[in-house]
């Protein structure tokens, strides 16, 4: 009696599995069919059922914004799946000129070599990049030169920028991450850093700074909460509307990268006017971006 | 035991027949795991070739800058993530080992055995906690502690990575030397008990002694640990390619494949030069793993 219900519960088990396999494997050639009718139609007011998988990969410092744009945009198309996967920008670049994904990210403005080589920019948002402190860090503001020598290590006490005394800990990112290469080109400072700690996050820099009352890092603006203190750049404080206008230095657009010539599938072609459109200002705002179309 | 053997003409029992199926079975399952290492060491040694070739094996062993994304003028020397690794290792081997060898005489001879059954579980546990949370711990009570009392800048160094290395080899350095403790024969320490020795002067000198290959094994294990670990390390370490001083933030070659790889471009030099990193430290291990079996084989022996 138990060998038969075991096998009966082992059975249902397999039906399960085959159901599941069933479900992906009969949604993905359906997405074909009902493809050619709406070709670039935007996503809000789509009378066809949009359908199928879209693909995104790359800036890590992007995640926050596009998985608040997938999200919205899943739930106006439920059909349709829109996947991250955050490899950095250099390989988000690549995997859209290569095909391999639908849309790349890319969270710095594209190389004269990668629209080359058939990249397309679609600025989606703009990101400030915070110069972080300790919040007990008597430094309110500082200028971009000022912060370049920072980082270049000609400036190592904070006795020097009108603080307490105290040796400066630089802490930045890991060599490739988007947010350093921004950071260090907007300051000018690239490949001349003189970091006394690398990390491999965003929250690491964070983390250390809250911790360390001699810290000074970036991050994302997204990224910046109460645990460490944002140091005004040239006398403008980091927020939206100063990223917007464009007078707070530190900036940095959030691009989704498509190649050239290729077309994209309607759900990946809606969700890039989705995200370019008006009506997603107000979600990349709630991820903690500027939208550079709202 | 001739039943096991097919193909003598007569038809198998069914019972040989199972017999032959789950011979072969084990075989083809020791064979998956040779052909893993195979395939491992082909590829690592394939992939980990070329930029050895293009930055030169002079420059690339000896090399003392590192600068992978420079985009003017990259650099790919690797010995101070190379010394920074032996270093490291050696710093939780010198903390390591003698604290694991008195705790292993402790829990082998001196503890009551009350006692010795509340400790081994812990260290076992020790044994068990994620390389990550060790890092965490260190990044959180270690590196502020560091930071305070040399007056640094920040924490992050070669010294915070050595005591937390040193703790993690700590299990295994205990538990295999209190093995070879044991193992030494009750009549040696009561010869020499019997000869007016202390108990002390016993275990010092007579056990010790008669353990001296599994105590090696135990630290030659422990080094293989250390040198292999990345989470933990490269959390509390730093990460800046600095020729390796105590107190500066070091890059080891295990964080530095890490920290790198993510972004490293398919094909580009800066991967290919990961990989010969990769190949470097698998060498390293090998001969480590080498020195292993001697101890061990030199221990049976003996």
């Amino acid at each position: 009696m138990k060998r038969i219900t075991s096998l009966v519960l082992s059975g249902v088990l397999c039906l399960g599995l085959l159901a599941g396999c069933g479900g992906g494997t009969s949604s993905a050639p359906s997405s074909n069919p009902s493809s050619g009718t709406n070709s670039a139609a935007p996503s809000e007011n789509t009378p066809t059922e949009l359908s199928g998988t879209v693909n995104t990969d790359g800036s890590t410092s992007m995640e926050s914004v596009v998985k608040a744009l997938a999200e919205a945009f899943m739930e106006a198309n439920p059909d349709v799946t829109v996947n991250y996967s955050g490899t950095g920008s250099g390989t988000g670049i690549e995997s859209a000129t290569a095909g391999t994904c639908d849309i790349g990210l890319s969270s710095r403005a594209l190389e004269d070599a990668e629209k080359s080589s058939g990249a397309v920019e679609n600025i989606v948002a703009l990101d400030g990049v915070a110069v972080v402190v300790n919040p007990n860090n008597g430094v309110e503001d500082l200028t971009v030169e000022q912060i370049a020598q920072i980082f270049k290590g000609e400036i190592t006490n904070w006795s020097e920028l009108g603080g307490a005394d105290g040796q400066i800990a630089v802490f930045g990112r890991e060599a490739g991450s988007g947010t350093r290469g921004a950071f260090e080109e907007i300051v000018g400072v690239k490949d001349a850093c003189k970091y006394t700690n690398e990390y491999s996050s965003t929250g690491d820099v964070i983390g250390n700074v809250a911790s360390n009352p001699n810290g000074i890092g970036y991050a994302s603006l997204s990224a910046v909460n109460n645990s460490v203190k944002a140091v005004k750049v040239g006398g403008v404080a980091p927020s939206e509307a100063t990223v917007l206008d464009g007078t707070y230095a530190i900036q940095r657009p959030f691009v989704m990268v498509t190649k050239e010539g290729a077309e994209l599938s309607p759900a990946a072609q809606a969700f890039l006017d989705f995200s370019m459109s008006a009506d997603a200002a107000d979600i990349i705002a709630a991820a903690g971006a500027v939208s550079a179309n709202g | 035991m001739k039943a096991l053997i097919p193909g003598r003409g007569g038809k198998l029992t069914p019972k040989e027949a199972m017999e032959w199926i789950m011979k072969v079975l084990f075989l083809i399952c020791g064979f998956i795991a040779i052909a893993f290492v195979l395939l491992i060491t082909i590829y690592l040694v394939i992939s980990g070739l070329p930029a050895i070739r293009e930055v030169g094996l002079v420059d690339f062993l000896f090399g003392t800058r590192w600068a992978s994304t420079d985009q003017t003028d990259p650099a790919y020397g690797i010995l101070p993530f190379i010394l920074t690794s032996i270093y490291g290792t050696a710093g939780a081997i010198l903390i390591g080992v003698p604290l694991g060898f008195l705790m292993a005489v402790f829990l082998a001879k001196v503890a009551p055995p009350k006692v010795a059954a509340a400790i081994r579980p812990a260290v076992d546990l020790l044994a068990g906690i994620p390389s990550v949370v060790y890092g965490l711990v260190g990044m959180m009570v270690l590196l502020p502690a560091i930071r305070e009392t040399f007056h640094l800048a920040a924490g992050d160094s070669l010294l915070a990575a050595i005591i937390v290395l040193a703790v993690m080899i700590l299990p295994s350095i205990i538990s295999v030397s209190e093995t070879a403790l044991r193992a030494v024969p009750k009549e040696y320490e009561e010869a020499s008990l019997a000869l007016g020795a202390t108990e002390l002067e016993t275990y010092f000198r007579v056990t010790a002694p008669a353990a001296k290959s599994g105590i090696a094994a135990a630290v030659v294990l422990g080094v293989g640990r250390a040198i292999g670990e990345a989470m933990a390390i490269l959390m509390v370490a730093g990460n800046v390619a600095n020729m390796p001083s105590l107190f500066s933030s070091v890059k080891f070659l295990t964080t530095a494949i890490a920290s790198e790889m993510s972004y490293a471009a398919v094909g580009s030099l800066q991967r290919n030069a990961l990989y010969s990193i990769g190949l470097v430290l698998f060498l390293f291990i090998m001969c480590i793993n080498i020195f292993l079996n001697v101890f061990l084989k030199r221990n049976k022996e003996g």
